[in-house]
């Protein structure tokens, strides 16, 4: 795993400095909770590494997490960071290298999957002194991570934690984690879109079907009526529209119809 | 029983790795006459092995492959997407909560409940990790035989004709649907749970902390 001993000094840098522009932010922290498509909106008008460090607070604040956490990782073992955690913690964790025994960074890179921290090996003795110390430092008992996958080799990981009981953050999981793997992988595009001297990549743009499908929506048809005027069944239709809510950056369909009309992408 | 192996985990079990590439040249090529390559280890591997994909393994007692499928999310690079957009109208299809099931495979000498513990393990991915849709390339003669363990997909079309025909298909499953497969594998979902967690982790109890 290359990259785990790829965290040097100017990555480290690189994150303070993102963490600093929060501390000018006169709707810092204790701004009252957004809601979650004025967050998305603002994120996807991000064109600073600072609104990303706006986004995460603000997202951490609407689900009521302790902490929500971003960091990638490019091909070439760049590494980036935005999040909530204290400053002493992450640099404590640079200090220590905690990147070599943290179970999340070992259960998670290379994988597609989303993994509740409490299924992690936590066994050895190095995970178990880590954990010992991330509590200390406030990170939570609890914790929810979604690996992502970006082109060339791209891999991100966008974590919340939290301190409560295990029957109440599996009761948050099991509501929110559809909603979290769509917030992360949005998360990420706008990260990827913010790399310095890249160039964004096109979105998917939504095919002649999908617009037909949200164009329907849109004017007032129900699923099955749009299934039946678009001559497919109700669980290609309902594929269609999760394929591009994801591309509309959107959390459930009328979010996503209100997203394809603002952009001019129907017209009704 | 049912192993979860990303690829970069295969290396630790060669004669399950060895077993499932060859059984897949057997299925692909020999008996479907699919137009796969097979390289001199004799195994059918495509650019989508290269991609690090999660394996669902029907493992024998003995240890060898009896049966796989290959899962991909639809966020990166996919089968469907690459070769098959005529058949899904045209869509690309992508989102975090819909992955691409390819490559569904049974060795020659497979137990009856291979194919539906398979599909069982299907579900348990959907369940443990969120998704919402499959979406599947297969052959199409293997509708049939997912009709009959109660894990029929929606066809969205078929390409080829006859040994060469190829499916698009969706899968959801609904609780009943899940039933029905777990009774066709003769597994309890109890059995499938446990399989599961053997790879991807049971959970440990937390203790809570109060801040200092």
């Amino acid at each position: 795993m290359g990259w785990l001993n790829n965290w040097t000094t100017p990555r480290s840098l690189r994150w303070r400095i993102w963490r600093h522009a929060r501390k000018g932010n006169p709707l810092g922290y204790a701004a009252m909770t957004q809601r979650l498509d004025t967050i998305l909106h603002g994120l996807e008008q991000a064109d600073q590494h600072e609104a990303l460090q706006r986004a995460i607070e603000a997202l951490s604040a609407f689900y009521g997490v302790d902490h929500m956490v971003y960091h990638w990782v490019s091909s070439s073992g760049e590494q980036y960071g935005c999040g909530t955690y204290d400053d002493v913690w992450v640099e404590r964790y640079l200090e220590k290298q905690y990147l070599r025994v943290d179970p999340v960074i070992t259960g998670c890179y290379q994988r597609f999957h989303p993994v509740d921290w409490k299924r992690l090996d936590w066994s050895s003795k190095a995970a178990r002194a880590f954990q010992k110390d991330a509590i200390e430092h406030g990170v939570g008992n609890q914790g929810f991570s979604i690996p992502i996958r970006g082109p060339n080799g791209q891999f991100a990981l966008f974590s919340l934690s939290h301190n409560c009981t295990d029957d109440e953050w599996d009761a948050f999981t099991e509501t929110n984690r559809r909603d979290l793997i769509l917030v992360a992988h949005y998360f990420n595009k706008k990260a990827l879109d913010l790399e310095p001297g890249r160039t964004p990549e096109p979105s998917q743009p939504l095919s002649p079907r999908e617009i037909d499908a949200m164009t329907l929506l849109a004017v007032g048809y129900n699923r099955a009526q749009v299934a039946e005027t678009l001559s497919i069944s109700e669980h290609t239709l309902r594929v269609y529209i999760e394929s591009a809510r994801f591309k509309l950056g959107a959390m459930n369909t009328t979010h996503a119809v209100a997203r394809a009309l603002a952009r001019g992408l129907i017209v009704v | 029983m049912i192993r979860y192996i990303y690829a970069n985990d295969l290396k630790h079990e060669p004669q399950l790795r060895d077993s499932m590439f060859r059984d897949r040249a057997d299925q692909f090529k020999a008996r479907l006459g699919w137009e796969v390559n097979v390289d001199a280890d004799g195994y059918e591997r495509d650019e989508y092995d290269a991609l690090n994909p999660l394996y669902v393994i029907w493992q024998k007692p003995c240890g060898s492959h009896g049966g796989s499928m290959r899962l991909l999310p639809t966020t990166g690079r996919t089968m469907v997407n690459d070769h098959f957009k005529d058949i899904t109208g045209g869509v690309h299809i992508e989102s975090p909560l819909i992955w691409e099931c390819t490559r569904f495979c049974l060795s020659r000498d497979a137990a009856p409940g291979a194919a539906a513990a398979l599909m069982l393990a299907g579900g348990e991915v959907m369940n443990g990790f969120g998704l919402r849709h499959y979406v599947g390339v297969f052959d199409a003669r293997m509708v049939r035989i997912y009709r009959m363990i109660g894990a029929e997909p929606d066809v969205l079309g078929t390409t080829g004709k006859g040994r060469d025909a190829i499916s698009v298909g969706l899968w959801e499953f609904t609780p009943e649907s899940q039933a029905k497969v777990a009774e066709r594998a003769g597994l309890s979902p109890s059995v499938s749970r446990d399989w599961f967690e053997a790879a991807f982790g049971a959970a440990t109890p937390q203790a809570q902390h109060r801040a200092a």
